[in-house]
């Protein structure tokens, strides 16, 4: 006997599924589709769609990968948006962990405090963070020669944001500063989360605090280390505030700090003499689709069939 | 001298963890700070605190001299609050379906909700203003608001499930016994129910809600329907050299979240490490 479909879950169901799919899946989708297609660029409106489109296959991908007119700025900001990721993993999840592990200790005063104002800058607009830094680290206010000249280094300054062999770095220093609170969060959470016993059994044992948090805690929250990696390279793939507040679309010094967020942002809508173009933006956007979905896939695969073993 | 170890300990951790924290407040300082100075007093003493010689309001007035800033503040917190309300309502009534009903793609439709946790809106811009554009919702809030709800609601459904799977079932089935139907169930029983998580998928959505930059920058670019965030950058863009009306815009554009953060930092911490976010 087979029932109706109760009315009643659809009711439930029905706004948050409409609004979703409207607006969230079908435009991902439809920006595959259009990347399939080339437009004709002389219409006024670059996002009308009357535009006259023509369907050219995988043309547009092609163009990106291989001819010299997309390549070079392509492959230099998936260049640079992979060095911004190995940067804040290889940087912010170590110092996260510490941090999370000094907090989790039971006896510790004040952490509560700590822990709130270490939160903070993850809150606030990234837009906000860039211009701080970038007033901070400008020539004309002299804070860092300041600080630098307290322990007579100040001839180690330069306009760090404005020289391209310094910028990315700089930039990904400023992004790790403000982001480390949610490994800290994330991290701290998990060690919280391991069950007194095994602590308690490691201690009657004769191990030592380093000890046990290598050889037991560590394991224990390696699954929350692989998660926030994968948030990490997600997040680090969809950057643009931090580039465009600091640098605007251009990325300079002669697009050191390209991001595929900055890259999308250009080709999308055209800068100086280049006019916007929207169906190679949807190929530079599908692309970075499918280089989030790479490290997605790596992380539930290779990674999370590993450490399974270790779940408790 | 058994202690000593332990001392020793807790001394490296509060040193460690005291001077992270200054690194993490130090350029909120400096911003806050020198928003209320001179410009001759933000260039010659940038650390020291205001006194009566070098407090000035001056960036503050000039900014408001300028533009408007109250109309700014109004688009951001229309669009944050009008979006924290939809989705915190259609949030929750799809929660509640996927976690009380048994039906047909149950999990299915779970997973195909949460997708959009990890998969980025921004991706799909090219569609989207394409789509606005048809629907003559660019340079509108409420083209914002829309996408807003769509791009909170995966986070918001995931948390809010996650909760709902604990509601205990005696009292669910003591109101159906009575007579209460499904709606009423919903509105009048669990809904209020739903506070704590309520906080948390508030501040997960506000958050990111008030500090974007993209879709304020792509659909609402035009006089007077700027966001906070995007009002500032413009202002920015255009008055580069006048160092007091940057730290007073900037300030002003920080203090909300800072405030909105301080009230809420207990709760959200609170769920973040109860693991309501896995």
């Amino acid at each position: 006997m087979k029932k109706k479909f109760p009315f009643h879950i659809i009711v439930f169901l029905f706004p948050a599924c409409f609004i979703y799919s409207i607006f969230m899946i079908y435009p991902l989708i439809d920006t595959m589709r259009v990347s399939l297609y080339t437009q004709n660029l002389l219409g006024e409106n670059m996002d009308d769609s009357s535009g006259v489109r023509a369907f050219i296959g995988f043309r547009n991908y092609y163009d990106l990968f291989f001819n010299d007119t997309w390549s070079w700025h392509f492959w230099n900001a998936l260049k640079n948006n992979l060095y911004f990721f190995l940067l804040h993993v290889s940087i912010q999840t170590p110092i996260g962990l510490l941090i999370a592990a000094f907090l989790s200790n039971k006896e510790l005063k004040l952490k509560n405090t700590y822990r709130t104002l270490i939160f903070l800058p993850a809150m606030m607009s990234i837009v906000i963070v860039g211009y701080i830094f970038n007033l901070i680290l400008s020539n004309l206010w002299g804070i860092p020669q300041t600080i630098l000249g307290v322990v007579g280094l100040e001839d180690l300054y330069q306009p760090w944001l404005g020289l391209k062999g310094s910028a990315l770095i700089t930039v990904s220093l400023i992004s790790i500063w403000q982001f480390v609170g949610i490994p800290m969060m994330l991290f701290y959470a998990a060690l919280l989360n391991i069950p007194e016993e095994i602590l308690d059994a490691a201690k009657v044992d004769g191990s030592s605090g380093l000890n046990t948090f290598w050889k037991i805690k560590f394991p224990l929250i390696l699954p929350t280390v692989g998660l926030m990696c994968v948030l990490t390279y997600v997040g680090n793939f969809n950057a643009f505030d931090l580039i465009y507040a600091i640098k605007n679309i251009y990325a300079g010094p002669e697009f050191s700090t390209d991001l595929m967020g900055t890259f999308f942002y250009r080709t999308f809508f055209g800068y100086q003499h280049q006019l916007g173009n929207p169906t190679m933006g949807a190929t530079v956007a599908s692309t970075t689709f499918g280089i989030i979905l790479i490290g997605v896939m790596i992380y539930l695969f290779a990674f999370q069939k590993r450490i399974t073993r270790y779940q408790y | 001298m058994k202690n000593l170890p332990s001392n020793l300990n807790s001394i490296i951790m509060h040193v460690v963890l005291f001077t992270y924290t200054i690194i993490c407040l130090f350029p909120v300082y400096l911003l806050v700070n020198n928003s209320f100075k001179s410009r001759r007093a933000i260039f010659k003493q940038p650390l020291s605190l205001p006194n009566e010689d070098t407090f000035s309001l001056a960036g503050y007035s000039k900014m408001f001299s300028r533009i408007d800033f109250s109309i700014f503040f109004y688009n951001s917190a229309v669009v944050t609050i009008i979006t924290l309300f939809f989705v915190l309502l259609f949030g929750a009534m799809a929660a509640w379906a996927l976690s009380e009903y048994k039906f047909k793609g149950n999990t299915m439709l779970g997973l195909y909700l949460a997708l959009g946790i990890m998969i980025p809106i921004k991706l799909g811009t090219v569609s989207i203003l394409q789509l606005m554009n048809t629907l003559n919702l660019v340079n509108s809030l409420t083209g914002l608001i829309i996408i807003y709800i769509a791009q909170s609601l995966p986070l918001a459904i995931w948390i809010l499930t996650e909760f709902m799977k604990q509601l205990s079932n005696e009292l669910k089935e003591a109101a159906r016994c009575d007579g209460v139907n499904e709606y009423q169930l919903f509105f009048y029983i669990v809904l209020p129910l739903l506070r704590p998580p309520m906080a948390t998928v508030g501040v997960f959505t506000m958050v990111p809600v008030w500090n974007d930059l993209w879709w304020p920058l792509i659909l609402a670019p035009s006089n007077g329907k700027q966001t906070v965030i995007l009002g500032m950058q413009q202002y920015i863009g255009q008055y580069v050299t006048n160092w007091n009306a940057i730290f007073a815009s900037l300030s002003l554009a920080l203090i909300p979240v800072i405030i909105f953060y301080l009230i809420f930092s207990k709760q959200l911490i609170r769920s973040i490490t109860a693991g309501a976010v896995k």
